[in-house]
């Protein structure tokens, strides 16, 4: 099955012998799933049992084809975020037994695949764990905290109308690598999910080492460092503790060594705002 | 808000003064413990070194403040960055699961609230002899009995505290946590600091582990060796029977005196 649409799919799946048709094989899960009807109830882990299901659909794609028959049931779909389904958008926010997007290394929730379980098996689907990541319903979380800590720094105060001529500002090649693999980081939050202390400092770090490595970035570089940290702070996530599970799920591999950048041009930073002020602009 | 003081509460502040009286208090380790292999080398060594360490006078007094400082430092930092992490996930998740964290890294509170109970018991016995009140007064016999009794006899002391077989299992139930924490703490240090890359990831991983087990090694010498008969008030390997004639004789007046 190599279709892009989900929904077509899954409803021939629901026709017994649908999925042999294709030349595939067909699968059985109990899964553990939960439910929660808004921020405010409580939610709570609940059973479905699902079979008929092609070996070749993605995970997100098997839940599409639970939630067809939830709805062709006349109960409630389970509500959860998908968006590219090509692992590039970090929409999805699954944590699947225990491993934010399943544990297959460097993908998203979206890639992985049914074939990667075996048959029979029980499954839990939980959504991200963490205080600043409220549950909306189901398994949809609010990222919005993550979009707090970029509006705190993330950016770069540039000048708008005509754009400079993009060779006249010289970047080094090393400065340019490192400067991508930071900028590498979708925000899916999965870093949190995974830290035992629902710590966002791979985020963070990441979205300030891709700005400080860059020439462009230089002009706002401590107060970057100052604002995004007190932000981070000021949300409720918690510390790291140097486990490095943040990096071992990050579906783009992005490295605890900018956490480490971000240790120290935070300590220097605030050394600066100790002997020279930087300013009202840190608060 | 006062830069300091907003770098103090911060919790990469918080990180950096754990990572530094951590470093503190390491070098304190492996210094205590190079002092007490000194053991080996019989009573003369260790009393004089004892008796070295005394003269420092006021510079003992700095050491002593300022580790007591770290110490407290990085118990108060460790476990207002607990009491953040745990508040950052209220809803456990139903199904736990990790990929590669290591044991001694998520029993980092535990193992350290172990040691410092652990220190706290170090500290009433061998420093302040409330332990075991008997040994703890120990002297050497006096070269000139006009000037009263000779060198304090740590010698002694700790051969007859670890000929208690409790004592000596929880010091090295004591160390072996001690050096758990410490395989996690070392390389955490440099993370913390923003020292640690790719280059020296490996290197800093086996250095961790391999300072650790040394640690572990030294301290653990020192008891096992007492419960083995290899250390006795008579017995040391390294040191020459010459040198301290009066090493059988200091322990009949000591028992004497404690008498």
């Amino acid at each position: 099955m190599t279709s892009t649409n989900g929904h077509s799919q899954t409803l021939e799946t629901d026709q017994p012998g649908a999925a042999q048709r294709h030349g595939g094989k067909v699968m059985r899960f109990h899964l553990k799933i939960w439910r929660q009807a808004n921020p405010q109830s409580a939610g709570r882990m609940v059973d479905y049992e699902i079979d008929n299901v092609p070996t070749a659909a993605s995970f997100l794609e098997m839940l599409d084809i639970l939630n067809e028959r939830l709805v062709a049931r006349g109960e409630d779909p389970i509500e959860h975020d998908s968006d590219c389904r090509e692992g590039i958008c970090g929409t999805c926010s699954l944590t699947i037994n225990g491993i934010p997007h399943g544990g297959q290394r460097g993908s998203a929730t979206c890639q992985l695949h049914m074939r990667t379980f075996r048959d029979g098996d029980t499954i839990y689907v939980e959504p991200w764990r963490a205080r600043p990541f409220p549950v909306i319903k189901d398994l949809v979380i609010d990222r919005a905290a993550f979009d707090r800590i970029i509006q705190a720094g993330g950016f770069i105060t540039a000048r708008t109308g005509s754009a400079p001529e993009a060779n006249a500002l010289p970047v080094p090649k090393v400065a340019a690598d490192l400067a991508m693999d930071a900028a590498a980081c979708i925000g899916c939050g999965a870093c949190v999910a995974a830290c035992k202390n629902s710590s966002a400092m791979l985020f963070t770090a990441a979205k300030i080492a891709h700005l400080n490595y860059l020439p462009q970035g230089q002009a706002e570089k401590d107060t970057r460092v100052l604002n995004m940290v007190r932000q981070m702070d000021k949300e409720g996530f918690g510390g790291c503790t140097n486990q490095y599970e943040c990096s071992a799920v990050c579906p783009k591999e992005i490295d605890a060594a900018f956490i480490a950048k971000m240790n120290r041009e935070y300590a220097l930073a605030s050394l600066k705002d100790i002997t020279t002020g930087l300013g009202s602009a840190v608060d | 808000m006062n830069p300091i003081l907003a770098f103090y509460r911060s919790s990469i502040g918080r990180k950096w003064v754990v990572a530094i009286t951590g470093l503190v208090l390491f070098g304190f380790v492996i210094g205590h413990m190079l002092g007490n292999l000194q053991m080996f080398w019989g009573p003369d060594q260790i009393n004089s070194y004892a008796v070295h360490l005394r003269d420092l006078g006021p510079l003992l007094w700095i050491v002593r403040i300022v580790l007591l400082t770290c110490f407290v430092l990085h118990i108060q930092c460790t476990i207002a960055l607990a009491r953040a992490n745990r508040a950052a996930r209220p809803e456990k998740y139903a199904y736990y699961a990790t990929k590669q964290a290591s044991k001694a890294s998520r029993t980092m509170i535990v193992s350290g609230l172990i040691v410092l109970s652990f220190v706290l018991f170090h500290l009433m016995h061998f420093t302040f002899g409330w332990i075991d009140a008997r040994n703890a007064n120990l002297h050497e016999a006096a070269q000139d009995p006009l000037l009263g009794p000779g060198r304090h006899d740590v010698y002694r002391m700790v051969i007859a505290g670890f000929n208690h077989w409790p004592v000596s299992f929880f010091y090295l139930l004591g160390i072996g946590l001690l050096c758990w924490h410490l395989s996690h703490g070392f390389a955490s240090v440099f993370q913390t600091l923003g020292l640690r890359n790719h280059r020296v990831e490996g290197f800093l991983r086996w250095t961790s582990g391999g300072l650790a087990a040394l640690v572990f090694l030294g301290y653990c010498a020192i008891p096992l060796a007492v419960m083995t008969g290899i250390l006795t008030d008579t017995n040391h390997p390294f040191g020459t029977p010459e040198q301290h004639p009066d090493a059988g004789h200091g322990a009949k007046t000591a028992a004497a005196v404690a008498r």
